[in-house]
């Protein structure tokens, strides 16, 4: 992926003119948007507003879906991602995706880690090894399962799957984590953790995340884009959406006076 | 980032309004509801003495059978061949014959179920071909075994010149449990749930190493049931191999596909039809019934303790 084209290297993703259709049904409208480098993008809206379509599309996951239909540009470095050159797993390998749910497969904690290493052909198990310590390491679950890495990853607690998502995600050295309303199914204490998770994660990625609640986007967030009715309405750093917002309908949602 | 996070809650106040309204007034009645704890009472009886009516026909069909074949039914019946003389006759045969029957029916079941239904479920564009080709693989599990059968004779029996020869046999089996291994198959790989798929694409797998790695060791458990249950009706069936026309006495020890062969069920079949010359033939029917309902427990039970164990919840 070296096409030139992106005259800022800080850019990670640019979106051009992006429009998405489920069958007849249009989601997503002309956004253009860009993501930079080792910043904290969130998005915000109200349910239905297309801002996991979005984040789905960015990794092109949203393609699982077969009526899905496109136009406009997502440049990911530079190079449109639609593009019939790029292979998705090759994208999905750059770009990792935490999902809502915490979905670790039913294997232990250990094989849940190890799974994208050992699908990319890494067999040796001193280096699989070392992957997973610095994979849970940085994602802050080390301590708490060091002594059972061969237990079943279902023997977990909420929080803890999905910290071992993020492991996982890790674990492909990517460049983007993409996350899907990541703490929308945990309890406060586990959403914490996971925030502080983010923070200390976006020193050496780049991460954009979906998020329902505003306050999260305000604690964890440099800029914050506000998606309503498949439309980006507004989009800017976070202190300024959540303090001086310039649309009337930003304003509108984050005082609460509707969603 | 340390940000003013006092925002305004939703405003909850618009909903208070419709909360306090009154629902239309109606009057219980009493009668209705002795009424109904009647019928309740009444049905309650039909069920049991229907559940009561099956295992009454089921203990009389085991006694009969078990009072038949005792004296009958011992080692030397299982180690003995065929023989023309009831006290001499054994079933050895038909159990090897049996056996190697399923040597041909497991391989070919479980690799052309199992793929079709990765198909249908993973790979298959979603749409009404599909479906189309789905209702229809259902339907084929329904289709009579003697059906099958005459397609057995036509293309492995005659076209192929396979004759009556286990391969014959075996082949023409597994198109008879086919559609009931692709549809369990099918119905195992749908209960993956989707998140565990979306988890390995996230991370860059493609379809196959998806469904090796993930798919297929979920929905295993559930594969296995159903192939395990194809295999008991197989073992069981008689209709395809009368009309392939095994023949009805064989005294030689099959000792490749291509021989002809018998099998238990075959067995039980021929020595029924002879009662009438041979009356002893009814007692060794009823004790090759008893090895075949054994045969049959031990499999059935297998398959229901994998389901049991392996039963993942999510």
């Amino acid at each position: 992926m070296t096409n030139g084209i992106s005259k800022n290297e800080n850019i990670v993703y640019d979106v051009k003119g992006l429009n998405l259709w489920y069958g007849e049904d249009q989601a997503l409208k002309d956004i253009n948007l860009e993501i930079e480098k080792n910043k904290v993008t969130a998005i915000i809206g109200p349910s239905g507003c297309g801002k996991s379509t979005f984040i789905k599309t960015m990794n092109r996951m949203i393609e699982n879906i077969p009526i899905v239909r496109t136009t406009g540009k997502i440049l990911y470095h530079g190079q449109d991602i639609f593009d019939k050159s790029v292979r998705v797993e090759e994208l999905r390998t750059k770009v990792g995706m935490v999902f809502q749910k915490p979905n670790p497969f039913p294997k232990s904690i250990f094989e849940n880690v190890v799974y994208g290493p050992r699908i990319h052909g890494i067999k040796d198990k001193a280096l699989l090894m070392e992957i997973a310590e610095t994979s849970l390491k940085s994602a802050a679950l080390w301590d708490e399962v060091k002594d059972r890495l061969n237990d079943n990853a279902y023997g977990l607690s909420g929080g803890q799957q999905q910290r071992l998502c993020i492991a996982r995600c890790l674990a492909v050295q990517p460049d983007v984590i993409l996350m899907d309303e990541p703490t929308s199914a945990l309890d406060p204490i586990a959403t914490f953790k996971i925030e502080e998770l983010i923070d200390s994660l976006k020193k050496d990625y780049t991460i954009s995340i979906v998020t329902h609640s505003m306050q999260q986007a305000a604690r964890i967030s440099d800029k914050t884009a506000f998606f309503l009715m498949g439309e980006l309405i507004e989009f800017d750093k976070t202190s300024v959406i959540f303090s001086n917002p310039a649309d009337k309908r930003t304003e509108d949602y984050i005082t609460g006076r509707f969603g | 980032m340390n940000q003013e996070t006092n925002y305004a809650r939703k405003d909850s106040r618009m909903m208070m309004k419709d909360i306090n309204q009154k629902l239309p007034d109606f009057k219980v009645n009493s009668e209705r509801i002795a009424r109904r704890v009647k019928l309740n009472n009444f049905l309650k009886h039909v069920f049991s003495m229907s559940t009561l009516f099956a295992i009454i026909v089921l203990a009389v069909l085991l006694y009969r059978i078990g009072a038949d074949s005792l004296g009958w039914l011992n080692l030397g019946f299982l180690s003995r061949n065929l023989s023309i003389f009831p006290e001499k006759a054994g079933i050895y045969g038909a159990i090897i014959g049996s056996v190697y029957l399923m040597l041909i029916v497991i391989p070919v079941t479980t690799i052309l179920g199992v793929s079709t239904a990765i198909y249908l479920e993973e790979y298959a564009a979603k749409g009404k071909v599909q479906d189309f080709i789905k209702i229809n693989i259902s339907n084929l599990a329904s289709v009579p075994s003697v059906i099958f059968g005459l397609l057995g004779l036509t293309v492995f029996g005659r076209i192929l010149n396979l004759g009556s020869s286990i391969l014959a046999g075996g082949l023409t089996m597994s198109l008879l449990v086919l559609p009931i291994v692709v549809v369990a198959s099918q119905e195992a790989i749908r209960a993956v749930p989707g998140f565990l798929r979306e988890a390995s694409y996230a991370m860059g797998a493609d379809k196959w190493t998806t469904v090796r790695k993930v798919v297929l060791p979920v929905a295993l458990p559930g594969i296995l049931t159903g192939s395990i249950l194809a295999m008991s009706r197989a073992i069981g069936e008689t209709a395809p191999l009368v009309v392939l026309g095994i023949p009805t006495l064989i005294l030689k020890i099959p000792s490749t596909i291509m021989d002809d062969f018998t099998a238990l069920p075959i067995q039980i079949y021929y020595w029924t039809l002879d009662t009438v010359l041979t009356p002893e033939y009814a007692n060794l029917a009823a004790a090759t019934i008893v090895v075949l309902l054994v045969v049959l427990f031990v499999m059935n039970s297998a398959a229901i303790i994998i389901r049991n164990k392996f039963q993942k919840r999510f």
